[in-house]
Parts: C-alpha cells; sequence; structure tokens
C-alpha cells in the first residue's frame, strides 16, 4: 500500500460522502422512529419524528394519557341520573346544561364515543370545564389487552405534560398483532408465545396457535436446513467439477452457470405440480429440500475457489492413498472455510428475504415464514397500523443487520468476488 | 480410457450426482414441462390438455399482457440505468482514501440488506401522501409531493426510487473492481496530462467494463422478474390503474388466481426469451466496448 498520488484525498471528499449518508439513512430513522410512537402519533399530520408521550398529573400519581384534544367551548362534565347512560360520565357543553337547585337538567342530545345519545335527563354536575382546557384519555398501549373503556379527564392545559420517550412496548405488541388467531392477542405474551405452533408440533395437538415465533422456527428452520444442505451439496458438486479431471466437466459447469439465467417464474409452475404431486405444498419442504442438490450460483462461486487451492495438495494426498472424498473432506474443504462462509451466509439471506416461493408453496399459516406472516398483516391492516408494521419490519431486519455486522468481511469479499471473478 | 481415466470418470459423477439429480429435477424437468405446458390448456387441478400455440397467440389479444409488458419495461430501464449510474458514481466516491471510509461504505451498503417484504412495508409508509416523511422533507425544501402510491404516473416511478435506495451489491462489485484497476495506468494517463474526465472515459471505464457489463447483465434479469414490491406496496392488482401491474405479478395472478397455468407458463417462456435475447445483444455489442485483460 504505497502513497497512491491519485487516492490522496482532501477533506472535503468528506462533504458528499456525509449528505448522501444521512440520505440513506433516512428510511432507516423513519422505521426506527415510527416503530417507537404510540398509536395516536402514528399518522400525524405533518409527521412527526420522535416519539412523544404525555403524562397528565391526576390527583398525586402521572397517568399516561392520548394526546390532549382542546375542549373548545365552555363545558361540563356532569352524570345523568336515567337514561341509557345513567351514571356514566358525559362532556356536554355549558349552554347545554340547565343547573338546577338540586340536580340538572341535560337540554340536548350529547354525542361521546362510549356514551349512546343522552337527552334531556336529569343529570349531576361533577366538573365546570372552562373552553381553555383539553381532554385526555388514560393511554394502553395494547389495542388487545384493555379493561373496559379508558377513563378520560378534562384538565387545564398545564396539568398534562408531554416528553419525548420511545414506546418500546410496540415491539412486544407488534409480536402480538402477528398472532393469527384474534382472540389469543390478548393473552399474556408468554403464555401466547408458549401456546405457538411449531413445525414439529403435532397437527391436531390442542391448545396450540399460530403466532411470531411460529414464522421465526419456520423460517429458521427453512434457512438452516437449507444452508447445511446447499453448503454441503454444492462443495462436492464444485469439487467434482474443479478437482477431478473428467471428461464432459467442462460441459456440465457451462451448462450450470448458463442455468442461472432461467428466469424462476419458467419454473414456478411446473415445480408447482411437482410438490403438489409429491403432498408437499403447505410444507417448508418446497423451500429447503431443493437447496440440498446444490446451487447453480454456488456451485459456481465454489468452483471458483477450488480451483485457487493448488494441485500439489491433491496429487501428494492420492499419493498417500488417500480417496477422493478423503481429499474433499480433509484438505479442501478446511481451506475453503471463507467460500464455504460466504455460501452459507447468502443463501442464509436468500432464505430470510425470499417472498415469491413461500407466497406460492406455503398455503397454510402455520408453515408462513416472518416474510409472509408481516406481508399477510400488512394486506389486512395496511393503511393503519403503522407503528406495528414498523416494529414487525424492524424485527425482521434486525437479525439479518447483527449478522451482516458480525460478518463484514467475509459478506463484502463475497459480493465482491461475484462480480470480479465471473 | 485408462483406469486412472474411469476412476476419474466415475469420482467425478458421484461428486456431482447430488446436483445432477437436482438439475434434472428442479431445473431441467420444470423448463421441459412449462414449455409443454404452455401449449396447454391447464389448471393444475385438470390433466393438461394439448392446444397448440392458442395460449401465444391469446398475448397478443390480452391488453393486460401488454400493460404489464410496459409496466416491466419502464421499470427495468430506469432500476437499471439509473442504478447503474448511481451505484457506479457512489462506488468512484467510495474509492478513496479517507478516515472513516469503512463507515461510509457501510451506511451506503445497508439498505441492500433490508429485506424486500420489509423494505416495502417502509417505503409505503414513506410514500404516504399525507403523513409520509417524503411528502413532509420535500415541502421542507418548498417542493410539493405526488401522491406517490396513489398516482398512476408516480407509482412505478416510486418503484425505481425504491430500488436505487437499494443498490449496494452493485455499488460494491463496482469498488472492487476500482481497486482492480492498476495505479501505474492511472499515472501514466495523469503524466500524460490527461484531466479527471478524461481518466475515467479512457482508463477507469474500458478497465472495470467487465464488471459494468456483469451487473448490466444481472440487474436487468432482477429487474424484469420484479415482483414483491409491487405485491405489497400497491396490491395483487397493480393499483392505482393498474400502473403497477408488473409481468411477473400478472403472471402470478394468472397462474395462482386464475388457475390458467398454461397461460402463466407461456408468459414465462415470453420472459425467458427476451431474458434470453437482451443477454445476447448485449454480450455481442460488449464484444465492441467490453476490454477483457486476460
Amino acid at each position: 500500500m504505497s502513497a497512491n498520488p491519485l487516492r490522496r484525498s482532501r477533506w472535503y471528499c468528506h462533504l458528499p460522502l456525509i449528505v448522501l449518508s444521512v440520505v440513506f439513512a433516512v428510511p432507516f430513522a423513519w422505521l426506527t422512529c415510527s416503530s417507537l410512537q404510540p398509536r395516536e402519533q402514528v399518522g400525524s399530520i405533518p409527521p412527526q419524528w420522535l416519539p412523544r408521550m404525555h403524562y397528565a398529573r391526576i390527583g398525586s400519581e402521572d397517568v399516561a394519557v392520548t394526546k390532549p384534544v382542546a375542549v373548545g367551548v365552555d363545558s361540563v362534565v356532569v352524570v345523568p341520573q336515567s337514561g341509557p347512560d345513567k351514571g356514566k360520565k358525559v362532556l356536554a357543553e355549558a349552554r347545554h346544561y340547565a343547573p338546577g337547585p338540586g340536580e340538572g337538567m341535560l337540554t340536548q342530545p350529547v354525542q361521546q364515543s362510549d356514551a349512546i345519545v343522552t337527552v334531556k335527563v336529569p343529570a349531576r354536575l361533577v366538573q365546570r370545564v372552562p373552553a381553555d382546557w383539553v381532554r385526555v384519555e388514560q393511554w394502553s398501549v395494547s389495542k388487545y389487552v384493555k379493561a373496559g373503556q379508558p377513563e378520560w379527564y378534562c384538565l387545564p392545559p398545564e396539568a398534562v405534560r408531554s416528553a419525548t420517550e420511545p414506546v418500546w412496548r410496540n415491539y412486544p405488541e407488534a409480536v402480538r398483532a402477528l398472532t393469527a388467531e384474534e382472540k389469543d392477542k390478548a393473552l399474556p405474551l408468554g403464555k401466547l408465545l408458549a401456546k405457538s405452533r411449531l413445525p414439529w408440533t403435532h397437527p391436531r395437538a390442542p391448545g396450540r396457535t399460530i403466532t411470531f415465533l411460529t414464522y421465526v422456527v419456520n423460517t429458521l428452520v427453512v434457512a438452516v436446513l437449507g444452508v447445511i444442505g446447499t453448503v454441503l451439496s454444492s462443495s462436492l458438486v464444485a469439487y467434482g467439477l474443479s478437482r477431478i479431471p473428467w471428461r464432459g466437466r467442462r460441459v456440465l459447469f457451462w451448462l450450470t452457470v448458463s442455468t442461472m439465467m432461467i428466469p424462476f417464474p419458467v419454473l414456478m409452475v411446473p415445480l408447482y405440480s411437482v410438490f403438489r404431486a409429491l403432498g408437499w405444498i403447505g410444507t417448508l419442504l418446497p423451500l429447503w429440500v431443493p437447496a440440498c442438490f446444490g446451487g447453480a450460483f454456488n456451485i459456481f462461486l465454489l468452483r471458483q475457489f477450488f480451483m485457487t487451492i493448488p494441485r500439489e495438495l491433491s496429487e501428494a494426498a492420492r499419493v498417500d492413498g488417500c480417496s477422493e472424498f478423503g481429499i474433499y473432506w480433509r484438505i479442501v474443504l478446511p481451506l475453503a472455510k471463507p467460500a464455504l462462509a460466504v455460501v452459507a451466509l447468502f443463501h442464509f439471506l436468500y432464505a430470510w428475504n425470499d417472498f415469491l416461493a413461500p407466497l406460492i408453496f406455503l398455503t397454510r399459516p402455520e408453515t408462513y415464514t416472518i416474510a409472509l406472516g408481516l406481508q399477510q398483516y400488512q394486506s389486512q391492516h395496511g393503511g393503519s397500523e403503522w407503528h406495528l408494521l414498523m416494529a414487525a419490519s424492524a424485527l425482521l431486519v434486525l437479525p439479518i443487520v447483527v449478522l451482516f455486522f458480525l460478518t463484514q468481511r467475509t459478506f463484502i469479499q463475497g459480493i465482491a468476488t461475484t462480480g470480479t471473478k465471473g | 480410457m485408462t483406469r486412472l481415466e474411469r476412476r476419474h470418470l466415475r469420482n467425478g459423477l458421484l461428486f456431482c450426482l447430488p446436483w445432477l439429480i437436482g438439475f434434472s429435477v428442479f431445473l431441467l424437468y420444470p423448463l421441459v414441462a412449462s414449455a409443454y405446458y404452455s401449449m396447454c390448456d391447464y389448471s393444475v387441478l385438470l390433466d393438461p390438455v394439448f392446444v397448440g400455440l392458442d395460449n401465444y397467440r391469446q398475448m397478443l389479444s390480452d391488453p393486460l399482457f401488454g400493460k404489464s409488458l410496459w409496466n416491466t419495461a419502464y421499470y427495468a430501464m430506469f432500476s437499471v440505468g439509473l442504478g447503474l449510474v448511481i451505484s457506479l458514481s457512489l462506488a468512484m466516491l467510495l474509492n478513496v482514501r479517507l478516515r472513516g471510509i469503512a463507515w461510509y461504505r457501510t451506511a451506503l451498503y445497508l439498505p441492500t440488506l433490508m429485506p424486500v417484504v420489509a423494505a416495502s412495508v417502509l417505503w409505503a409508509w414513506m410514500y404516504n401522501g399525507e403523513s409520509g416523511i417524503l411528502n413532509s422533507l420535500l415541502a421542507k425544501v418548498g417542493i410539493e409531493g405526488p401522491n406517490w402510491l396513489a398516482d398512476p404516473s408516480w407509482a412505478k416511478f416510486a418503484m425505481v426510487l425504491m430500488t436505487v435506495w437499494g443498490v449496494g451489491n452493485a455499488m460494491v462489485i463496482y469498488l472492487a473492481g476500482l481497486q482492480d484497476v492498476p495505479v501505474q495506468l492511472q499515472e501514466a494517463a495523469v503524466i500524460d496530462g490527461a484531466n479527471w474526465l478524461q481518466r475515467l472515459r479512457h482508463v477507469t471505464i474500458p478497465m472495470i467494463s467487465p464488471v459494468i457489463y456483469f451487473n448490466l447483465i444481472m440487474g436487468i434479469i432482477g429487474s424484469l422478474q420484479v415482483f414483491t414490491r409491487a405485491y405489497i406496496m400497491t396490491g395483487a392488482t397493480g393499483e392505482p390503474e393498474r400502473s403497477t401491474l408488473f409481468y411477473v405479478l400478472r403472471l402470478h395472478n394468472v397462474a395462482f388466481q386464475d388457475l390458467r397455468m398454461g397461460y402463466a407458463c407461456a408468459m414465462a417462456w415470453v420472459l425467458f426469451l427476451i431474458i434470453l435475447a437482451l443477454t445476447l445483444v448485449l454480450t455481442r455489442v460488449s464484444r465492441k466496448w467490453v476490454h477483457y485483460e486476460r
């Protein structure tokens, strides 16, 4: 690494790089911020970045509440003494309430989310509310776990304080949301996950349900079995194509490389009917078994690497009476660890991210992978629940990002190799 | 054939056995079967019925076929073109010696890692007309953003933009190519008085032309098969006004919603032939501009 006059760089080279890094980071920042906002804050117009929580001083306690809404007109809080809303707290405009000596009278209908319609009933005055006060509701993180109607309060604006505070509980909430059965979503999280159906759960096992954990385990099964299968089989084949001189290996190699051009949609329909005939549709098998017979790209990558291992090593081992498999297993594989790591990494990523194949072959929700589970949830709740969608997306990305930082060098070199050794 | 040659042949075939099986079962058979199905009426539930070239003839009169082909061509053109320019520019920016360059490289690469499902959900939220962050940021610099995914004239471009965000793979491949360009060549050019642009035009680009060729082919093959982002962001029907009904999306609907597997196979074969033709043309043309050192 001698000094290279062309690559000597000035400080101003930082400028475009900083700008670009920031631009590229915007979606990630938005993902993180949205995933940590309380439900009422996502979707505010204009959008806000930092998650904000609101707290009201009620008695001697700080209670988490929803975003304060101005009352707007002089109002009263009253409790009707008869009618459908008997005994319930109701907010009414002050001019619609005629105070009496004992109980007053509501003169106009009142409409409020939890009240039906209350009209012309005697009502007991609880509180007078000046126009500049605000109304807040007790805040609960979960849509699924709640006990009856949330309590609400009318307070002077200074009694409500807001704080920039991430709502970490959106994450367990997202895990809850990705449960298939609506009725199971209210269970305590631990209990819910313990009930998860797993790939090895008996189909008729009672009391099992499809949860986020089901999707995670399915994805891991597909990814891990696929990685083991493809590393073993692709390296075997790559060895056969690179280190054994036999007639026809060149033809087979070029055939292999040229199959990389075949688009998956061409194979999709016949594969579907093959898997259907085998009874594999609706199981995880179509997603990992084919990997155990080698993949063109992996074979190509490993073959290129095996070619760089000196031929003399094999010759010497052969002279010593080592079998071909012994050479593969004891000499070539240990030397090829970096290339095997690249193949393993790429296949893991592929399995983790794949969408079209799971969409076609996984017809039963208990076999969904995370990506498919997330898409199914999104298609049912799209346009709302963005905080949960973002949290779930973050959960899908996070393992990949961690994996990347753990294996950065292997990773970057692997990708670079695909383009330059071709 | 000597004994050794025979042994090698046996061993070679044994080592390649998994692939010979995999290749026949998961590639060759489906390929042949799909060619046959493409000339059949086939719904998976019943046996295929041979109908000759009917499926291919139908394509000519299917308005959604043309629409999806055009949508895909638009997407492929812009995502490959923009992707090429941007990933190469980023790679050149990164090909400098700076303190902290690894951090920049990571920052620009990271979006590529985003699983496409997660990225699509995220971008759908960013593109949200009212409470999406993109239009809010644009408004800050005085631009009134379109209603991205709800506007037929913008939805496709929105997908292109999202793709450009994830150009990291191509960028890393270009970077590796750039780092392989011999320093002596650049130095010689400097001594000859070549400026930055001339060096780029006459030294750098020719030296990395094999990498450009590789990325171009990979980019075209990949972008012609665009599916997931549209399926998630604008639905299986490719809303709005089918402006994001891409070829494979249409193919998927035909196969798995209408159960017209024969027609789907015919569509798939047309796609395959398009890919083959483009690759052939590019390879032919590449002889003129791709420079191989060895």
